[in-house]
């Protein structure tokens, strides 16, 4: 026993002077091990496959797909073309007026419902990622400067604390309502109602980031390495841009991808409220709101959009789910 | 820990000014004009004259504190009149719907309880939901109920109200005919009879409500249940021998309780912000509706007064929720 316990220091020793071994395998990057754990969250997979099929049909689908979605038919056509049902319908329902030119049927002005679903889908989409790379810009933003500066952060966290304090679904309903005019004026009544509602969302919902990352900077600027690169004198923009931002990536990444799902769902809920986009111009949530009046004749025309618009918040909050779990050290190594 | 009660409540008189401020502001700058609604008949001087009555020209510093006075002053003092039989308003001016032309109050007064039915029901059932699942499927963790639960809470999230309000709509009301699609606030409890078409028709807007609410309160109470679960009293706790029972139900779950209450506290204010489509949905007439037909017809006091109400409930639940935690955590103290 005692000789054991002599032997080892020696031991120990004879490992150090001896030169390391060499690695049979590179290194492995922070993003492979992060991907490695992401693969094994099954849930997060499915997310991403079926958001990415979903991005590709919206994207590709439009240049595929035969009818367009701003076609009124005239005259004998505007009879016959509208409100024709899905060709599914006929399956149980042989006299159902189907038309195998439009597979989701047609609405009450005969335009084609998976032209619409899909051009609107773009809009939806587009809405999500815009106000998500605001609200995240902001929210970071915000969050550095109350971390980093310490002269700031209590004006900031003040003005973060007031903006969870105010009601904001009847704020942004009474904000579409004042601006929506001046901005369809100055942008045209697309272009301007994008511009709106993408600020709108974007700037009601930095809160929760700008308060991670301001927990995580006030944290990080403690640690040693800051005190490294401090004392060789690193100018505070060189300092948060190389030294801070990158470690509190993570949670900024997980925000970004919960604050796609958000943003969909606030612009979806604007239009089903009727303060959304103009008539015409389709949405995931102006579709279900147009087709709620008549669902009873047509459940399909509530259905695909209400669908689509829960499969795709249903997917990017798996894929923020898988991510959280990926790019938490604790839990990668188990 | 009364000290921080009362520090907190001194604290949220400027935050409340100053959101109305901010709320009067945005407001201020609407382009909605209360005399379009009139006959062109009207000649333009009574027609300028009409709208000094309603006080519109007015620059923000007179008619904010004016605002104030009629809101924090006058108001109360109806509210007292009407409920204590004193007579301290003598006659002065409320604040008035340019829509209805009565007061602000009154019509709020009518719609809440509608609102407060239907969300405080929803809400209650929620909770009754999600504290077992989220107790069960913390301790029998990744088992199929565990996976299963996790599933149907994310689906709870994703599915927005106005999707999963229409489906049940269509599903139990248009095809299957059970229940009513429109919420009848003119309907009266008396006996059995009618007990049972209330029912019925709350049964629709509550379990939509229920179901947004049940998904993130099980989550919080089941990440709760599983940070505690691994404590080192739980093992003290077996280790002498108490029933699996006790050390659930008691030790676990006592210890769990503390963040989720604070969580049910901090979730009432947007309760009533998600109540807006779910009432929009169901056609209940509450106060979600009311603010959206008053946006809608430009009643700008009733919009005012009504999302100055929605931000002194999320404030106030603020400080209760805080309070609480102090309260119930013998760790946290604030002072």
């Amino acid at each position: 026993m005692t000789d054991t316990r002599a032997d080892q220091p020696a031991a120990e020793s004879a490992v150090a002077v001896a030169p390391e071994p060499v690695p049979s395998a590179p290194p492995r990057s922070q993003w492979a091990d992060v991907w490695d754990q992401f693969r094994t969250h099954r849930g997060a997979l499915w997310g991403m496959a079926v958001f990415a099929l979903i991005l590709a049909l919206i994207l590709v689908g439009p240049f595929v797909y035969w009818n367009d979605p701003k076609f009124v038919p005239t005259g004998r056509d505007f009879l016959e073309l509208r409100d024709t049902r899905p060709i599914y319908v006929a399956l149980w329902d042989g006299d159902a007026k189907v038309n195998w030119a439009h597979p989701l049927g047609t609405d009450n002005i005969g335009r084609d419902t998976l032209a619409r679903l899909l051009s609107g889908g773009r809009v939806s989409i587009a809405v999500g990622l815009a106000a998500m790379i605001l609200s995240v810009v902001l929210g970071t933003l915000i969050g550095v400067l109350a971390g980093y500066f310490r002269w700031l952060d209590g004006p900031l966290m003040r003005l973060t604390d007031l903006f969870l304090a105010l009601p904001l679904l009847p704020l942004l309903l009474v904000a579409v309502l004042l601006f929506r005019d001046p901005l369809s004026g100055a942008f045209g009544p697309e272009g301007g109602t994008f511009i709106l509602i993408v600020t709108l969302v974007g700037v009601t919902s930095w809160m929760q980031t700008a308060r991670i990352v301001r927990g995580d900077i006030l944290a990080l600027k403690e640690r040693e390495f800051v005190l490294a690169a401090r004392s060789i004198g690193t100018k505070p923009s060189k300092m948060i841009s190389r030294h801070l931002l990158p470690n509190v990536m993570s949670p900024i990444m997980v925000s970004a991808t919960l604050g796609i799902a958000t943003a969909i769902i606030t612009e979806s809920a604007l239009s089903f409220l009727g303060f959304g986009f103009p008539p015409d111009f389709p949405t995931w949530g102006k579709l279900l709101f147009d087709a709620v009046d008549r669902m009873e004749l047509y459940p399909e025309r509530v259905l695909w959009p209400g669908l689509m618009i829960s499969l795709t918040v249903l997917s990017v909050n798996y894929i923020g789910d898988g991510l959280r779990d990926a790019l938490d050290p604790r839990i990668r190594g188990r | 820990m009364l000290t921080y009660t009362i520090r907190r409540l001194v604290l949220s008189v400027p935050t409340l000014l100053f959101i109305s401020l901010v709320i009067f502001l945005l407001l201020k700058l609407a382009p909605g004009d209360p005399m379009a609604s009139q006959p062109l008949t009207i000649p333009p001087e009574v027609r300028e004259r009409m709208r000094e009555a309603l006080g519109v020209g007015q620059p923000w510093y007179i008619a904010f504190p004016k605002w104030l006075y009629q809101f924090f002053v006058v108001e109360p003092m109806y509210f007292s009149d009407a409920v204590f039989g004193t007579d301290l308003a003598q006659g002065q001016q409320r604040v008035i719907s340019w829509q209805t032309r009565s007061p602000v109050m009154d019509i709020v007064v009518q719609r809440l309880p509608q609102t407060l039915w239907v969300v405080g029901t929803a809400y209650v059932v929620a909770i009754l939901i999600a504290l077992p699942i989220g107790i069960y499927s913390a301790y029998r963790q990744y088992s199929w109920f565990d996976n299963a639960g996790t599933f149907v809470t994310m689906v709870g999230f994703s599915v927005p109200p106005f999707f999963s309000g229409v489906l049940v709509i269509v599903v139990f009301s248009v095809q299957l005919g059970w229940f009513p699609s429109i919420y009848d606030t003119t309907h009266r409890v008396v006996d059995w009879e009618t007990f049972k078409v209330q029912l019925q028709q709350m049964i629709m807007p509550v379990m939509v409500l229920a179901l947004q609410i049940t998904s993130q309160l099980s989550r919080f109470m089941r990440a709760s249940m599983l940070d505690n679960l691994n404590q080192d009293y739980v093992r003290t706790a077996r280790a002498k021998g108490l029933s699996e029972r006790a050390v659930v139900l008691v030790h676990v779950l006592r210890n769990s309780l503390i963040p989720v209450v604070t969580v049910i506290a901090l979730g009432v204010p947007s309760i009533f912000g998600g109540a807006i489509i779910t009432e929009q949905v169901f056609k209940v007439n509450g106060i979600g509706q009311l603010l959206i037909t008053a946006i809608q017809a430009n009643d700008l006091p009733m919009v005012q007064t009504l999302t100055f109400i929605f931000a002194v409930l999320i404030v106030l639940f603020n400080l209760i929720a805080d309070v609480l935690y102090g309260l119930l955590d013998p760790r946290i103290r604030y002072d």
